[in-house]
């Protein structure tokens, strides 16, 4: 602001009251309960105790990240994460953009519908109730496992043995996704110009060569958006999912950080927790930032989500 | 119509096929948790996959809706729900508003500051911390008051704001009404469409949440029913006995059929309204990929 604008401003300001006592109160929600935290994260370098509070609590320097690092359950909480993370990506990204193709092929309308509907539908629950019907239908007993009987299979300890649960994981994580993903993925479809199949038709290109050289194409964007996204969230992967279905049996694959962190919470190491909480965040921004200058630079400005 | 080459029709069976059997794979969880909750002891007990329950039974429905727990739950899932929505609309109104205003003072700061808080999460020890300090735990306003104000919310709501025509507030304003009755009596009706959106999200939001009753509230008669759904469903059959949850006479109950019929129960509301709300949810994803 230069010289000149600062009286006309509280001018405004006087005049537009009635829009600022408006505004006021939800600034000030918005401050307290978003940005009081951060500034909560000082904590993370320093001896937190209880009795002397945030403020009055003692410096420490790199002191927790040093303990972190150093112990045994972070490190291992880091590569689990890391591991689901890449298996999620490496199975399930693809998942949605299959499904939408698919979708986008049927000719039958309302069967469309219906399939988008059902495939849509798990994404509205808590994974309390997804988790509750899986241990049922993992279970022992359950049929997941009479269907292994079916084909002449040995019955599987799905939520005991580490190979196994991994899997699970990553098959209802992409049984719960794919509808919700492939909504976006139809929403991107939808806007593409129906001329260009029009020329492709009358060129002569069949429906394989239409969608390798229209669709995929028109859906580059989005697709580079919503990677871009999942990997700023690499560090956070389904901290709702895992806490539901897992059991002291697969810790050793399946502590993460979001659990970590919540039984840091629990046995009252709060430096700590803080310190691998900023940690996950910071490495999601850096990641967030990097991949979308990288996108960026491949497709000449086209790309990203700034 | 264009003769299809028989590639194609190949290619068309398959894909009904194909999707068909992705349908049933999505809502088969659903089928056989009301199948099971449904079954008498003995049906649960059998093998197979339960696609419908051969011998029914409501006993397992009988002993959860007279359990005080589940009831208590119930109640304050109900009471958040409703409750949160209400405030989350009425704010995100009165944030919006003046930011979807170009004569606003300091817009532009003020959008930048909500912006931003997409961006950065103080993470659970902080938020913890600041419950404490607020005196919000095990306060029945923690479910309610962090989540009033949620940026992408505001940000759709002033968008679809900014289409509403100037003339008409004008008119307003020189007719002499106040911003609050601008706001109340031409915005907020005009916007009905994405307030309905907002308040779904908001509610499914509500309904769902689990986490900050476990972490931030101690006293059993503040719990929701996720919660409670969430300790049924790991308990083994003797902890559920000493819930008062199943008969010791497990010639009646079994875990299998009282565990599904809460899920049940907990899903009831939002799957009768599913197929109603559906197309809002779907619309709301593309309001959301407004740039700014």
């Amino acid at each position: 602001m230069n010289q000149l604008t600062q009286p006309s401003l509280w001018h405004q300001i006087v005049r537009k009251r009635a829009l600022l006592y408006m505004f006021l109160p939800c600034l000030l929600i918005i401050f307290v309960f978003r940005y009081l935290p951060l500034g909560g994260l000082v904590i993370a370098f320093k001896d937190f105790r209880m009795e002397l509070g945030i403020l009055q609590s003692p410096w420490c320097g790199w002191d927790n990240f040093r303990a972190l690092f150093g112990s045994e359950d972070f490190p291992r909480a880091l590569r689990n994460t890391l591991v689901i993370s890449f298996l999620r990506l490496g199975f399930g990204f693809g998942a949605p953009i299959i499904l939408a193709l698919l979708l986008n092929e049927l000719r039958l309308r309302r069967y469309a519908k219906f399939v988008q509907t059902s495939t849509y539908l798990p994404h509205f629950f808590s994974w309390v109730v997804l988790g509750g019907m899986f241990l049922m239908i993992f279970s022992q007993r359950g049929p997941m496992n009479q269907l292994f009987t079916l084909m002449g299979l040995p019955p599987v300890s799905f939520m005991t043995n580490d190979a196994w649960f991994i899997t699970t994981l990553i098959a209802t994580g992409i049984w719960q996704g794919i509808g919700y993903g492939a909504v976006i993925y139809l929403a991107a479809l939808a806007g593409i110009d129906p001329t260009l199949y029009e020329a492709a038709t009358v060129d002569g290109a069949n429906r394989w060569s239409q969608t390798l050289h229209i669709t995929l194409p028109c859906l580059r964007p989005t697709i580079v958006v919503l990677l871009i996204l999942s990997l700023g969230r690499i560090l956070d992967t389904g901290f709702d999912q895992i806490y539901n279905l897992y059991n002291p049996m697969v810790y050793d694959c399946s502590d993460i950080i979001g659990t970590y962190v919540l039984r840091r919470l629990i046995s009252m190491d709060f430096g700590l927790a803080t310190a691998a909480g900023l940690f996950k965040s910071v490495v999601g921004l850096v990641l967030v930032a990097t991949v979308n200058g990288f996108a960026k630079k491949v497709s000449g400005g086209e790309d990203g989500i700034w | 119509m264009i003769k299809q080459t028989r590639g194609e029709r190949v290619f068309n069976v398959f894909n009904v096929l194909l999707l068909g059997i992705l349908s049933f794979i999505a809502l088969y969880p659903f089928i056989y948790t009301v199948s099971m909750s449904l079954s008498t002891a003995a049906e649960a007990a059998r093998d197979g996959f339960h696609l419908y329950p051969r011998d029914v039974s409501l006993t397992a429905y009988r002993m959860i809706l007279n359990n005080r727990d589940i009831l208590t739950g119930y109640a304050n899932t109900l009471l958040r729900t409703v409750a949160g929505t209400i405030l989350t609309l009425v704010f995100t109104c009165l944030c919006a508003y003046p930011l979807s205003r170009k004569d606003m003072p300091l817009r532009r700061i003020f959008m930048f500051v909500i912006i931003l808080t997409m961006l950065f999460d103080g993470g659970l020890i902080p938020n913890y911390l600041l419950r404490k300090n607020l005196g919000l735990l095990n306060n029945r306003l923690v479910y309610i008051l962090p989540y009033m104000l949620v940026a992408f919310n505001i940000i759709v709501v002033k968008n679809f704001f900014q289409q509403v025509p100037e003339a008409l507030a004008e008119a307003a304003r020189i007719d002499g009404a106040s911003e609050l009755r601008t706001l109340w009596q031409i915005y907020v009706p005009l916007s009905k469409p994405v307030l309905a959106t907002v308040a779904l999200w908001t509610a499914v939001m509500h309904w769902n949440m689990w986490f900050d009753a476990m972490v931030f509230i101690t006293d059993n008669d503040k719990q929701v029913m996720q919660t409670f759904l969430q300790r049924i469903v790991i308990d083994s059959s003797t902890e559920m006995a000493e819930r008062g949850l199943i008969n010791p006479d497990v010639t009646k109950f079994t875990p299998e059929t009282v565990k599904a019929a809460t899920i049940v129960v907990t899903i009831l509301p939002m799957l009768a309204l599913y197929p109603f709300v559906q197309r809002y949810f779907v619309k709301g994803i593309s309001l959301g990929g407004v740039k700014e």
